[in-house]
């Protein structure tokens, strides 16, 4: 396969007046196996720039190790990444996410000893390029440099109205808050795909609704291209553009949430058919 | 001023010197635990081995003398020339830097993942093949250490202090360059941590890994770099121990005193591992110096530990340590 993606085949604008660009990350027959384990078969699908793209499934459908695949963490046994428009070799997490991919986790990854600035601050690592001398003595470029992306940093925490919390260590903080702060170290790093594992788990009604805006007002202000894995239906369909659909490691569903909803494999999956 | 006020003071500002001394080990536990999670129990034979190598380089040994000796029923044991200080000691961390990249390939990235105790087990096991690694380099026999590093009493301290008081005090010149050379290692290393790029992301690594890489930290690259600091940190304090008692197999033990100097000032600080040497230092000496006599003496054996004791029943994260919150 030698085809190299058009990024910009295909563009479309959606009912709400966003446009959806071309083909960010294309994933080729998936596979990924735990010794005699599949817990992903033979799965393609593709995102696009600047929509929304959700991966939904029964418990253990493979949807995390999906995430865990594009991010990096897991290596397919086979199948092929490509990401803006060409194939990405085996890589480290840490590769992946200088190329520009930033993901948030189930269980919440953030750095427990750092305030919630120096946490959010952690995702602009790899946008500075000062030398450890001049970033010691602070001046020049790296004086340049931090106050840009503390700048960036400051738009980040506005946004996501925690401005009342940037200097607290972050331990301190109750569970919905330590979500959103991790969510701004993701967005913080202007990923040109963002990952957010089931970033509504263990939520109030109250805190989902606000989670939901801050999807659809990073997607739309910034543009930011989000697949996101969640449990909750209602949350889901209203918030995506197209879903995949998993169940035991395959792809049973793939469209826009009213596609999928109507999808016979999809209610049988939900509604819990036997499996032959 | 009366006799034993200025005595008292003396015996402080030796404390303050030798406190600074037990700091410089400390400092190495803090960096890597800091950034790692591991206690590592090798500190102090690094600081030995560090010793050993440069000690070894100065004096032209040939590395392995001994095992080369036996196989080959030849009689080499020195190169025909003596490296100057300066460059021996920018060749003996280099050699640390090696070991730091051994470490981390060998042991380090096997072990990803692995319970802390399980990492805390192969310092354990380092230290003892580090201990026997050195022997056979180097020898075993106590090697003196001499850098040119001033020693002896500072005549100008012990003059202005005998005009003003009519009582010289006595401060060692090692121990003056020692408090010197920690306080340019402290500051720099704290400018390091805070506010450099590799230090945000040496303190991110610290705290969880998968968060880390996933916001592009590379932890291979921050354990070598942490084991090369460590590594270096061992080699001052080796050079300031080994030039004060001579490198032999001794200096490994000094890490034992680094244990209370830690629980004092915290695992996890900096300035904590220097505030919690100088209270060991200054401590030990002012009680032999108020209480020993009166129950025989030699509390300096036992002093540190038993503060240390205390200080893990009333606060037991350290007096800079980050308290551990958990919630539930």
């Amino acid at each position: 396969m030698t085809t190299v993606t058009d990024m910009n085949a295909d563009s479309y604008v959606t009912a709400d007046g966003r446009t959806i660009g071309g083909v960010v990350m294309d994933l080729k027959n998936i596979t990924l196996r735990f010794g005699g384990v599949v817990a992903i078969k033979d799965i393609s699908f593709d995102i696009r720039e600047g929509e929304i793209r959700a991966i939904i499934g029964p418990n253990g459908a493979g949807k995390s190790s999906m995430l865990n695949v594009i991010s990096g963490f897991y290596k397919p046994q086979e199948g092929e990444v490509w990401f803006r428009g060409s194939k990405r070799p085996p890589m480290k997490p840490y590769q992946v996410a200088r190329q520009g991919l930033a993901r948030t986790f189930q269980n919440i990854a953030l750095f427990d000893g750092m305030t919630v600035l120096d946490n959010i601050m952690t995702g602009r690592l790899n946008h500075m390029k000062a030398n450890m001398f001049q970033q010691a003595i602070w001046k020049g470029k790296a004086e340049r440099e931090e106050l840009a992306n503390r700048e960036i940093c400051e738009k980040v925490i506005d946004f996501l109205e925690i401005q009342h919390i940037r200097k607290t260590p972050v331990g301190r903080l109750p569970y919905g808050l330590k979500k959103r702060v991790e969510l701004a170290r993701a967005l913080a790093a202007q990923p040109s795909l963002l990952l957010l594992d089931e970033p509504m788990a263990g939520m109030n009604v109250e805190e989902k609704e606000d989670m939901s805006r801050f999807i659809l007002d990073m997607n739309d202000e910034f543009g930011t291209t989000i697949a996101l894995i969640e449990h909750d239906m209602g949350v889901v369909m209203d918030l995506s553009d197209r879903v995949v659909v998993m169940d035991y490691g395959k792809k049973i569903g793939d469209g826009t949430p009213d596609e999928v909803r109507n999808n016979q494999d999809v209610i049988d999956a939900y509604l819990g058919v036997a499996h032959d | 001023m009366p006799e034993q006020l200025l005595f008292a003071m003396e015996v402080t500002l030796n404390g303050l010197m030798a406190g600074v001394l037990y700091a410089l080990v400390a400092l190495g536990f803090v960096l890597i635990f800091k950034a790692s999670g591991i206690f590592n129990y090798a500190q102090g034979v690094m600081a030995l081995f560090a010793a050993l190598t440069l000690v070894g380089i100065q004096q032209g040994q040939v590395p392995f003398a001994h095992l080369i000796n036996a196989i080959f029923g030849t009689e080499v044991h020195h190169f025909p020339w003596h490296v100057p200080s300066i460059i021996a000691i920018i060749l003996a961390a280099g050699v640390m830097v090696l070991f730091a990249w051994i470490v981390e390939k060998y042991i380090l990235q096997h072990l990803i993942g692995q319970p802390d105790i399980i990492l805390f087990m192969a310092t354990i096991g380092l230290a003892y093949f580090m201990e026997g690694f050195g022997d056979i380099m180097w020898g075993s026999d106590i090697k003196t250490l001499d850098v040119g590093l001033p020693q002896g009493m500072n005549m100008a301290i012990d003059e202005a202090t005998y005009n003003m008081f009519g009582y010289g005090f006595f401060i060692d010149n090692l121990d003056i360059v020692a408090t010197v050379v920690a306080a340019l290692l402290v500051t720099s290393l704290v400018i390091f941590s805070q506010y450099t790029k590799q230090g945000r992301a040496l303190r991110a690594v610290a705290d969880d890994h998968s968060a880390a890489l996933s916001v592009g930290i590379s932890l291979r690259f921050i354990w070598v770099l942490v084991w090369s600091i460590a590594g270096f940190v061992a080699l001052v304090a080796g050079i300031m121990w080994g030039a004060k008692s001579g490198v032999q197999f001794s200096l490994s033990l000094i890490a034992l005193k680094a244990l209370p100097v830690l629980m004092l000032g915290g695992f996890t600080s900096i300035p904590g591992a220097i505030i919690g040497g100088l209270i060991i230092g200054v401590g030990e000496q002012l009680f032999e110096f108020a209480i020993g006599p009166m129950i025989g003496g030699a509390t300096q054996n036992w002093f540190a530990y038993v503060l240390a004791l205390i200080f893990l029943i009333f606060r037991p994260q350290g007096l800079f340590g980050e308290k551990i919150i958990e919630r539930v």
